[in-house]
């Protein structure tokens, strides 16, 4: 048996895409776990997922190549919430509004605030503290 | 025991020898105070955080025809002109024009005079439009420009209050999210905030302001200003730790400077969600060490720093004077504080991060000397306590 691997994506779905069962396909086809961190796919309109895939690597690439079928375009960084490093100024503030830590202070002498993505489940909850507008979402 | 001419001399010479208040401590540690005075001749301070007392007077000189500025705006933000014709006030709190403010609440608050001012350093072009009554000298009714503020005749930042001396900490004790000027804070007491630079900040390193005075030379997101007076709300006559710290807020600074040589990254604009708009600014402030009690004042610890505990969800809008209990800094930066039993999660709003870069890039200007120290003509008063506003009936 090969090892199993994780991979965090972000879909881009454009509205002729939209109506189509992609994940279903990964899930039955492709032996994939899927774990939705955040979606945002509606009829007629264009749609983003952000996701986590688990699985042996030959099929999360069979997967990908499949998905490549569609309009769908693949986004391997799966950043669906970015900070603008120019506009945080590491006051501290989002620390306690996140979860899972994933903005956290590493460093008690410098006491940078640090965002680590693979960390983030995406639930936004920093996006409307931040005072400095540093935080944002893809969708 | 020295003396301001003798440490600008070494300033001018490039020898002096210039560390942080962060730096400080260790170092007067392993050297001894009384050897430490003599070797050391400045040590910096810094901070960084939102300064709601903030604001700037704009000159934009005259248009043809002229004009007597009676309303303006700038990007849609009123500013005050109940001056002289082509002067403007633009504070930092000020709402852009149809903000919904908090009609549906937590509002979001974008854009105001805190923006602004951060546009204008970062060089940004900007709208102006102004109406005026028009007059037989100032014909002109109204006007709509684009401006920068390469274009103006000055740009002059004048903060009625910055730097105050130590803070609250805001925490929730109700069972319903608050919005506040101290951040989101979440329901029964999930999380707190503080907001000072602690042994870095200016005030805490000379609590009974024996040095910093009006007339001190102070670095104000890169630009060289100055303290012009008390600064608004200075109260230093308030309870005090056996060190002298002060237990809350207590001494403020009134600072000004010359807005076109501000550095953008030190000057940035604020949103609270729920509450408004401010100004996030950094200032350095130098602390000349004349004798070894000046010295000795440097070397603060976050340890010996207490903030005061207050419930913002009752207390603090009640206005009762309520303190839930006093935690130290050391306590606030470990991230958890313990409030009646619970342990809470610590956030903060003034940034340590950039703090801690303001007060090593005064360090190295001092040192290439190219910033001198300024001596005080007055001393901030030391005796003022802070008077309530009372609400009374039309006198009959």
């Amino acid at each position: 048996m090969s090892e199993t691997v994780t991979k965090k994506l972000m879909l881009f779905f454009p509205r002729c895409e939209c109506e189509k069962p992609i994940i279903y396909h990964l899930v039955k086809d492709y032996n994939l776990v899927v774990n939705v961190y955040r979606a945002k796919v509606t009829p007629e309109e264009e749609g983003y997922l952000v996701l986590d895939v688990t699985g042996v690597e030959e099929d999360i690439e069979q997967a990908l190549a499949f998905v490549k079928t569609f309009n769908v375009s693949i986004n391997y960084s799966g950043k669906g919430v970015t900070r603008d490093e120019n506009s945080c100024t590491h006051c501290g503030h989002c620390v306690t509004h996140c979860p899972t830590g994933a903005l956290r202070i590493d460093d008690k002498m410098t006491r940078e605030v640090i965002y680590s993505e693979a960390d983030c489940i995406e639930c936004m909850a920093c996006i409307g503290v931040c005072p400095f507008d540093a935080l944002a979402s893809a969708f | 025991m020295k003396t301001y001419e003798q440490i600008n001399d070494r300033i001018e010479s490039g020898k002096a020898v210039v560390l942080t208040a962060d730096e400080i401590i260790d170092y007067v540690d392993k050297k001894g105070l009384a050897a430490a005075a003599k070797e050391v001749d400045v040590v910096t301070t810094a901070t960084f955080g939102p300064m709601c007392s903030s604001g700037c007077f704009l000159n934009f000189g005259h248009s043809k025809p002229k004009i007597r500025m009676s309303e303006a705006w700038i990007e849609d933000v009123l500013v005050y002109t109940g001056i002289a014709a082509v002067d403007v006030y633009l504070g930092a709190t000020q709402l852009r024009h149809g903000d919904p403010a908090n009609m549906y609440h937590p509002g979001e608050f974008r854009y105001g005079g805190g923006h602004v001012i951060e546009d204008l350093v970062a060089g940004r072009k900007l709208q102006l439009f102004a109406l005026s009554y028009g007059t037989d000298c100032y014909p002109l009714r109204e006007i709509r420009t684009y401006f920068t503020i390469n274009d103006l005749n000055q740009a002059i930042m004048v903060n009625p209050r910055n730097c105050y001396q130590n803070y609250n900490v805001g925490i929730n004790f109700s069972d319903r999210p608050i919005y506040t000027y101290m951040g989101t804070l979440e329901p029964e007491r999930k999380n707190a905030n503080y907001c000072s630079a602690g042994q870095l900040s200016p005030l805490l390193n000379d609590p009974y302001y024996d040095v910093i005075g009006v007339g001190t030379k102070v670095w104000m997101a890169g630009a060289q200003g100055h303290v012009y007076a008390e600064g608004t709300q200075h109260a230093g006559a308030c309870e005090r730790t056996p060190g002298g710290i002060p237990k809350g807020g207590a001494g403020t600074l009134a600072l000004t400077c010359d807005m076109k040589k501000m550095r953008p990254e030190f000057v940035r604009g604020v949103t609270f969600r729920g509450y408004g708009v401010s100004l996030a600014l950094g200032i350095g402030v130098p602390i000349p060490i004349l004798n070894e009690d000046v010295l000795k004042r440097t070397c603060v610890r976050d340890r010996d720093i207490l903030a005061p505990v207050v419930d913002y969800s009752h207390d603090y809008p009640q206005n009762n004077g309520k303190v839930i209990c006093c935690v130290s800094y050391e306590q606030l930066r470990s991230g958890r504080i313990d409030v009646e039993g619970k342990e809470v999660a610590v956030g903060s709003l003034s940034s340590y991060y950039k703090a801690l870069q303001i007060a090593n890039l005064l360090a190295d200007e001092i040192r290439r000397g190219d910033f001198r120290l300024a001596e005080p003509i007055a001393p901030l008063p030391k005796d003022k306590k802070m008077k309530p506003l009372v609400t009374r009936k039309k006198p009959s």
